[in-house]
């Protein structure tokens, strides 16, 4: 990843958010944590109660070092001897390339909610290897089914784990 | 020699037909798992177990432990045949197992690489035979406050001992103990950090953690990277096998420092990469043809594979003995003892002695089952490398969800994996260690419980930390690793250090 991110900066065709600017938003980001963890903490009782120390005792000072640590990523993210780090973090086709999992999978699982783990799955895999894999309609289709009667089997009826069968149960009629 | 009994007692326990059984599966499970892209020891281990809620513990763990040294097997098989390391520690095997793999010598790094694997398993094995029970006995004049000094030591020591920004390390180690106290307080019954969302009573389950950062996080990573394998073949018969064996033997010597060496690092957190590193850097340095090294020498595979397989095996030692996991898969390992009414720790030894006994048995022998079968079956798991990414990658994300979904049968769980699959990749990019992360989560509670309680005896005066020699030199060598980082800097500037050749492809765990 490191060596294609910089042949490719080299070849000065990318373009893409510089790493030391996603540093230290990360780095804002977990000094927020940190803050938010400090405050939810000084809510509860960070002190001495009369039966010891609060809930909040711990997690404050726990939220006081996550502060501190971010500001630490982000001093050494903008102010480092070492200068900046401008190295492209992700180019436009890597990106593309994450989202087209990473978005996939959110429908998924929001598909989970409704039709269940089974169809979900099925559906998922063999549109992935459609659209994505570029397989055939046939093979995505048998090579999906396989899969899931073969977690199908795992789970419901070797294992006996059930999985979720989502609001519409559309397998009910299997008796699992 | 009462350990000898016991053990003997724990083969009587292992050897079931059932068990065996369990034995096999587990590893051929656990090499699947290791050769498969985004899924490792620590998320398979942590998919694998709602499967074990219905098994007697004795069964379960053998089950899971084998699913454990099948992954460490499996990381080899990838570094070798495809160059692509499958775990941390077996990048060190690539140095010198790929170059031989192009040569046509894939078979003969492969059984050497096994070989060593069992070898430095089977030492540290041993070790922990007769050490646990001796650490455990230690351990049972433990107090809250040394606990709390144990529990520092070991998150210290990630910042010692780690590579990398220390700030990133404790950035990462406080997410997971800010994560482990969300939830309900165990002392007085509050509802911490929830911001009034009564779903996230519960907390958070570090399963879902270690299945989203490791398992889509992987998977993300590997998109990005637009993944085409592409692997040498490998064919092991048994010539190869017993002419490789034959070699073996002239480096003797490799193994037993390697294994050494695995074993001193492997106690401490996050140990097995390092190990694998050091011990190939010294074999190395002593070895006569040490500068053909990285072109494919066969002592260049046996140095990390032993050192790595030492360490992951010794790993069980602080978990099993303190409670107190030495890396991710171990602390996966010491949520299944917590999910089985399992108490991990010094009273283990004493109240448990059927299952521990049992597990140490299962050591030697699932170590001595894998070795066999990853032998025999190394072409078949080779070729499921060369089925598409876009098969592999879907069928992972939902096995990743149903992991995630069967820890605590909540649909909630499903989105916070895919939420941790993205954090996972931002950090793993970032440098972030996720080790820290995952073993925070896992002990925050009992962190947190250590802290109150010497607090509570000493009325929340710190110098309890100190109160006598033993906490006091534990929390001494705690803080001395967690300002390392400055004290190696300080040290730099009076000796100039000898200079790490190996460190730029160190991988951050």
């Amino acid at each position: 990843m490191a060596s294609s991110d910089t042949q490719a900066h080299e070849s000065g065709e990318v373009k893409g958010p510089a790493t030391y600017v996603v540093e230290a938003v990360v780095a804002c980001v977990v000094m927020l944590l940190g803050v938010v963890v400090i405050y939810g903490s000084r809510e509860l009782g960070a002190g001495w109660t009369s039966d010891g120390p609060g809930s909040g005792y711990f997690p404050f000072y726990i939220g006081l070092i996550m502060t501190i640590a971010g500001a630490g990523i982000f001093y050494q993210a903008l102010f480092s001897k070492k200068g900046k780090n401008t190295d492209v973090f992700v180019d436009g086709e890597q990106i593309k390339r994450v989202l087209s999992v990473l978005v996939p999978a959110g429908v998924y699982v929001f598909a989970v909610e409704f039709i269940g783990l089974y169809i979900a799955s099925f559906i998922y895999i063999a549109l992935f290897m459609v659209i994505l894999g570029k397989f055939s309609w046939v093979k995505s289709v048998i090579a999906a089914f396989c899969v899931n009667a073969l977690f199908f089997m795992m789970f419901e009826v070797w294992f006996k784990v059930p999985l979720y069968k989502g609001q519409f149960d559309l397998l009910s009629s299997l008796g699992y | 020699m009462d350990e000898l009994n016991s053990l003997f007692q724990g083969f009587a326990v292992v050897l079931t037909p059932m068990n065996t059984l369990l034995m096999v599966v587990g590893i051929v499970l656990g090499v699947l798992i290791g050769v498969l892209p985004g899924l490792g020891g620590a998320n398979g281990v942590a998919i694998l177990l709602p499967l074990t809620f219905t098994m007697t513990p004795t069964s379960a763990i053998i089950m899971l432990s084998c699913i454990y040294w099948g992954a460490l097997f499996g990381g080899a098989i990838t570094s070798i045949l495809f160059n692509i390391p499958g775990e941390p520690w077996s990048v060190a095997t690539t140095f010198d197992g790929y170059p031989m793999a192009q040569q046509g010598r894939a078979g003969e790094a492969l059984t050497a690489a096994f070989t060593s694997s069992f070898v430095g398993a089977f030492v540290a094995v041993v070790m922990i035979t007769f050490m646990a029970p001796l650490v455990a006995k230690f351990a049972l004049k433990f107090g809250p406050p040394e606990f709390f000094a144990v529990y520092l030591l070991t998150f210290c020591s990630f910042v010692g001992m780690g590579k990398g920004s220390p700030f990133k390390i404790l950035a990462s180690m406080t997410i997971g103990f800010a994560l482990a106290s969300v939830g309900m307080d165990t002392v007085t019954g509050q509802l911490r950090l929830t911001f009034g969302w009564l779903e996230l009573m519960r907390g958070f389950d570090f399963l879902i953690a270690v299945i989203g950062l490791f398992g889509i996080g992987e998977i993300l990573l590997s998109m990005e990277e637009g993944l085409a394998f592409s692997g040498k073949h490998a064919k092991i018969d048994s010539k190869i096998v017993l002419e490789t064996w034959k070699k073996l033997p002239k480096y003797w010597m490799t193994s037993i420092r390697s294994s050494l060496v695995g074993i001193w690092m492997g106690i401490t957190p996050g140990g097995a990469t390092p190990a694998s590193f050091m011990s190939y850097g010294l074999a190395k340095k002593m070895s006569k043809t040490g500068n053909k090294f990285g072109t494919g020498e066969l002592e260049g595979v046996i140095a990390p594979e032993t050192a790595a397989h030492a360490a992951g095996t010794s790993a069980l030692l602080p978990m099993l003995a303190l409670g107190i996991p030495g890396s991710p898969t171990a602390a996966v390992l010491l949520g299944g003892l917590l999910i089985w009414g399992l108490q991990p720790g010094p009273l283990l030894f004493v109240e448990q002695k059927d299952f521990v006994w049992g597990l140490i048995a299962s050591m030697y022998l699932g170590n001595l089952v894998g070795l066999i079968v990853v032998l025999t079956t190394v072409p078949l798991f080779a070729s499921i490398l060369r089925i598409p990414f876009s098969i592999i990658a879907p069928v992972i994300i939902v096995i990743c969800a149903i992991g995630a979904y069967t820890v605590h049968n909540a649909m909630l769980d499903i989105w916070f994996m895919l939420l941790f699959g993205v954090v996972g990749y931002l950090f793993k990019k970032l440098d972030y260690p996720l080790a820290p992360l995952v073993l925070a989560l896992v002990l925050g509670d009992k962190a947190e419980d250590a802290f109150r309680q010497s607090m509570l005896i000493s009325q929340g005066e710190v110098g309890v930390m100190f109160s006598n020699y033993l906490v006091g030199s534990i929390t001494s060598l705690a803080l001395i690793l967690l300002f390392w980082p400055l004290i190696s800097k300080v040290l730099a500037k009076i000796r100039p250090p000898k200079k790490d050749e190996f460190e730029a492809d160190r991988p951050i765990e």
